[in-house]
C-alpha cells in the first residue's frame, strides 16, 4: 500500500493535496455547532448531484412529456419517488444549510480581513445556488414551475430599453414554452453544476490559505509552537473534524429522513400544491409564489412601489439586495470580529435583520392582502396593503443593516479579545 | 508558494523586453478579439430559433367586413385575440366609465404607448386586445347590451368574465372590486392599409 502511495506521489501529488487541504490542515481547536454546515453544504452538493444523475435517467426535458415522465419516476420507476423526494428535498435543505452557514460567517466575522476574497466567492456560491435552483425548478413542467418562471423572466423585461429583447433572448421564445424548458434543463444539469464544483473547491483552496476563523475572531496563527511551527490553538482537521462532521451529517440525516418519509412536501413549502398540476399557459394560478428560499427577495421586490409606471425599481432594489452581501468584508468597520466580544449595537442590528429576513421570508409566501388593508381614514398609509407596508419597513431595515454597519461597528462599544481560543 | 527563484527568473529584464511585451499584448489582443467572435455564434443560439418565429409571427387581420358592433376572434401566439368595430355609441359610453374603473387611465403597462388612451386604440372605432381576463386566464364574454338583466341597470355594454364575475369596459379597462387587478392586454399592432391589420407587431419589429 505504502510503496503504492509513493510510487503514484512521484506522479502525482496525492499525498501534498490530501495534507494541504485536509489531512495537515490546522483549524482551530474551539469549532463549535455553527461550524457544521460547511461540510453540511459539500455532503447535500454531492447527493443533489447524485440523485440529480439518477433522476436525468428517467426524466424527459420535453415540454409535451416533462410533467408527465416526472409522474413516472414518481410511480413507477423502482425507488424512483425516494430519489425524486431527495432531490426536491435536498434543494430546501441545501438553502437552509447554507443560509445558516452565512449567519455563522455574519456571527462571527468569518467574512473580514484576510478572509474577504473567500466570502466574495462564497457569495458567488450562493448565486450560482440561486440559478441552479431557478432552472431545476422549472423542470417538472408544473403550474407552479411554468408560472415562476415566467415572473422570473419577465422581471428582465422590466429592465429599460433592452428588457424586452432580454427576455426573450432568455425564454428563446415568445413565452415560456418547450425552447426554454429545454435550455433551462442544460444549465440546470450541466452549466451551473460544473460551475458550483469548481466554486466550490476555489472556496476550499482560499480557505485552506488563509486558515478558518473561529468562534473567538482571533487569528491562531499568531501563536505558534516554536518546535514544531504549528500553531498552539489548532487541530488537524484528520481525525478531529472528519469525526465532528460525520456526527454532523448523522444528526443532519436524522432529520432530513424524517422531512424525506413523512413530509417530503412540507406542507407545500418545499413542493408548492400547485406544481401537482401541469403547466397550462393560458390559466394563471390565483396566487404565485416562488419557493421559500426565494421569498425574502421576492417580497422586497413586490414591497417597492412602482416608480414612473416601471417594475424596474423593484428589480434593481432586489438584486442590489442580493449583491450588497458582497460588499460586507468592507462596510464592517469593527474592532473585533466576533459576537462574543461586539457590543449591543452591532447584536441589536444583526437581530434586527435576521428578523427582517425571515419577516420577510414569510411575506413572501403570502399574497399582498394577507392582512387587508389600513382603513382609508388614517393618514399616508389608508387604503394600503397591510402586508405591503410591513415589507416596505422590513426592507428599509434590511438595507440599513448594511449602509449603517460602517458607522454602528466602529460606535460599538466592544469588549476585550483574548489573546488565545477560549 | 512561489519560492525565492521563481521571483527572480519572473522579473529578469530579458533582451528585447519592450519588443516582447508588445509581442504579447498583441497577441493578448488578437486572442481576445478571436474570443468574443467565438461566442457569438453560442450567444446568438439563445434567440428565438426560425420555428419559434414562425410559430409567433404576426398575423395580418382583415377587418373590411368588420361591421359597426362587431367582434371578431383571431389567434395569435396561441392566445386569442378579439378585434371590435366599436360604434360611435359605445365610444360615447366610456367617458362615463371613470368613477367605476380601477384603472381609468391605462397606468398600468398592458398597452403599447400608442394605445394608451381613453379608447385604448389606434384608431378610436378599431379595439384590439387578448381576449384573457387578467384574473386567471378564462375568456370573458362581449357583452354589448345596455342593462341586462344578469349585470344590472347601469351596465353600459362591456366584457363579462363568466368564471368569477369580473367586469370590463368596451375599451377593456377593468371594474373596481372585481377580482381581475388589471385592464385586459393590448397586443402591439398596427395598420398597413386602413382595412387592414398586423397584429404582434407595431413599428415594423417583433415584439414579446
Amino acid at each position: 500500500m505504502q510503496k503504492m502511495l509513493t510510487w503514484i506521489d512521484a506522479r502525482f501529488p496525492l499525498s501534498r493535496l490530501w495534507n494541504e487541504q485536509w489531512g495537515k490542515y490546522i483549524a482551530p481547536k474551539n469549532f463549535n455547532f455553527w461550524y457544521y454546515f460547511g461540510s453540511l453544504a459539500m455532503f447535500v452538493l454531492v447527493m443533489q448531484i447524485l440523485t440529480g444523475i439518477f433522476l436525468t435517467m428517467n426524466y424527459k426535458p420535453d415540454a409535451a412529456k416533462a410533467f408527465e415522465s416526472v409522474e413516472y419516476i414518481m410511480r413507477d420507476v423502482p425507488g424512483g419517488w425516494l430519489i425524486r423526494y431527495m432531490h426536491s428535498t435536498g434543494a430546501s435543505a441545501f438553502f437552509i444549510v447554507v443560509y445558516l452557514h452565512m449567519f455563522r460567517s455574519l456571527m462571527y466575522g468569518s467574512y473580514r480581513k484576510p478572509r474577504e476574497l473567500l466570502w466574495i466567492i462564497g457569495c458567488v456560491l450562493y448565486l450560482a445556488l440561486m440559478a441552479e435552483a431557478f432552472f431545476g425548478y422549472l423542470l417538472p413542467w408544473g403550474q407552479m414551475s411554468y408560472w415562476g418562471a415566467q415572473v422570473i423572466v419577465n422581471l428582465f423585461s422590466a429592465i429599460p430599453v433592452i428588457g424586452d429583447d432580454l427576455s426573450v433572448w432568455i425564454r428563446g421564445d415568445y413565452t415560456i414554452s418547450d425552447v426554454t424548458l429545454n435550455r433551462f434543463f442544460a444549465f440546470h444539469v450541466i452549466a451551473v453544476p460544473i460551475a458550483l464544483l469548481a466554486l466550490v473547491a476555489v472556496h476550499l483552496m482560499a480557505l485552506h490559505e488563509t486558515g478558518s476563523s473561529n468562534p473567538d475572531g482571533i487569528e491562531i496563527k499568531k501563536y505558534k509552537d516554536p518546535v514544531s511551527g504549528l500553531p498552539l490553538d489548532g487541530i488537524p482537521s484528520h481525525p478531529y473534524y472528519t469525526v465532528k462532521d460525520m456526527l454532523g451529517v448523522v444528526v443532519f440525516l436524522i432529520i432530513f429522513s424524517i422531512v424525506l418519509f413523512f413530509i417530503p412536501d412540507m406542507g407545500g413549502y418545499f413542493l408548492e400544491s400547485n406544481n401537482f398540476i401541469p403547466a397550462d399557459p393560458l390559466k394563471t394560478p390565483t396566487h404565485i409564489a416562488p419557493v421559500w428560499y426565494f421569498t425574502p427577495f421576492y417580497a422586497i421586490l413586490r414591497a417597492v412601489p412602482s416608480l414612473m409606471n416601471s417594475q424596474f425599481w423593484g428589480v434593481l432594489v432586489m438584486g442590489l439586495a442580493v449583491l450588497i452581501l458582497f460588499l460586507l468584508p468592507w462596510l464592517d468597520r469593527g474592532a473585533v470580529k466576533s459576537i462574543r466580544y461586539r457590543g449591543g449595537l452591532f447584536k441589536a442590528w444583526l437581530a434586527a435583520f435576521v428578523v427582517s429576513f425571515l419577516i420577510l421570508g414569510y411575506l413572501g409566501v403570502v399574497p399582498v392582502t394577507v392582512w387587508g388593508q389600513f382603513s382609508e381614514s388614517i393618514p399616508l398609509v389608508g387604503g394600503a396593503d397591510k402586508a405591503t407596508v410591513l415589507a416596505r419597513i422590513l426592507t428599509v431595515v434590511y438595507f440599513l443593516f448594511f449602509f449603517l454597519m460602517p458607522w454602528y461597528t466602529a460606535r460599538d462599544k466592544t469588549k476585550p479579545v483574548p489573546e488565545r481560543v477560549t | 508558494m512561489h519560492s525565492a527563484t521563481d521571483t527572480v527568473i519572473d522579473r529578469q529584464p530579458g533582451p528585447d523586453s519592450k519588443k516582447r511585451r508588445f509581442l504579447i499584448a498583441a497577441t493578448g489582443a488578437v486572442g481576445a478579439v478571436g474570443v468574443v467572435a467565438t461566442a457569438v455564434p453560442f450567444l446568438m443560439s439563445f434567440w428565438p430559433s426560425e420555428r419559434a418565429k414562425a410559430a409567433g409571427a404576426p398575423i395580418e387581420v382583415d377587418i373590411s367586413k368588420l361591421e359597426p358592433g362587431q367582434k371578431i376572434n383571431v389567434e395569435w401566439r396561441g392566445k386569442v385575440v378579439w378585434v371590435l368595430n366599436r360604434t360611435p355609441a359605445m365610444l360615447a359610453t366610456l367617458p362615463k366609465m371613470d368613477a367605476r374603473l380601477a384603472d381609468p387611465k391605462s397606468e398600468v403597462d398592458h398597452q403599447p404607448p400608442y394605445a394608451k388612451n381613453e379608447q385604448r386604440s389606434i384608431k378610436p372605432e378599431i379595439f384590439v386586445a387578448v381576449g384573457i381576463c387578467t384574473h386567471l386566464g378564462c375568456s370573458p364574454t362581449f357583452r354589448p347590451e345596455v342593462a341586462p338583466a344578469d349585470l344590472g341597470d347601469d351596465w353600459l355594454g362591456g366584457f363579462f368574465c363568466p368564471c368569477h364575475q369580473s367586469k370590463f369596459d368596451l375599451a377593456g379597462r377593468v371594474f373596481k372590486g372585481v377580482p381581475a387587478p388589471t385592464n385586459l392586454v393590448v397586443p402591439p399592432y398596427r395598420y398597413v392599409t386602413d382595412r387592414r391589420l398586423i397584429v404582434g407587431e407595431d413599428t415594423g419589429k417583433t415584439k414579446a
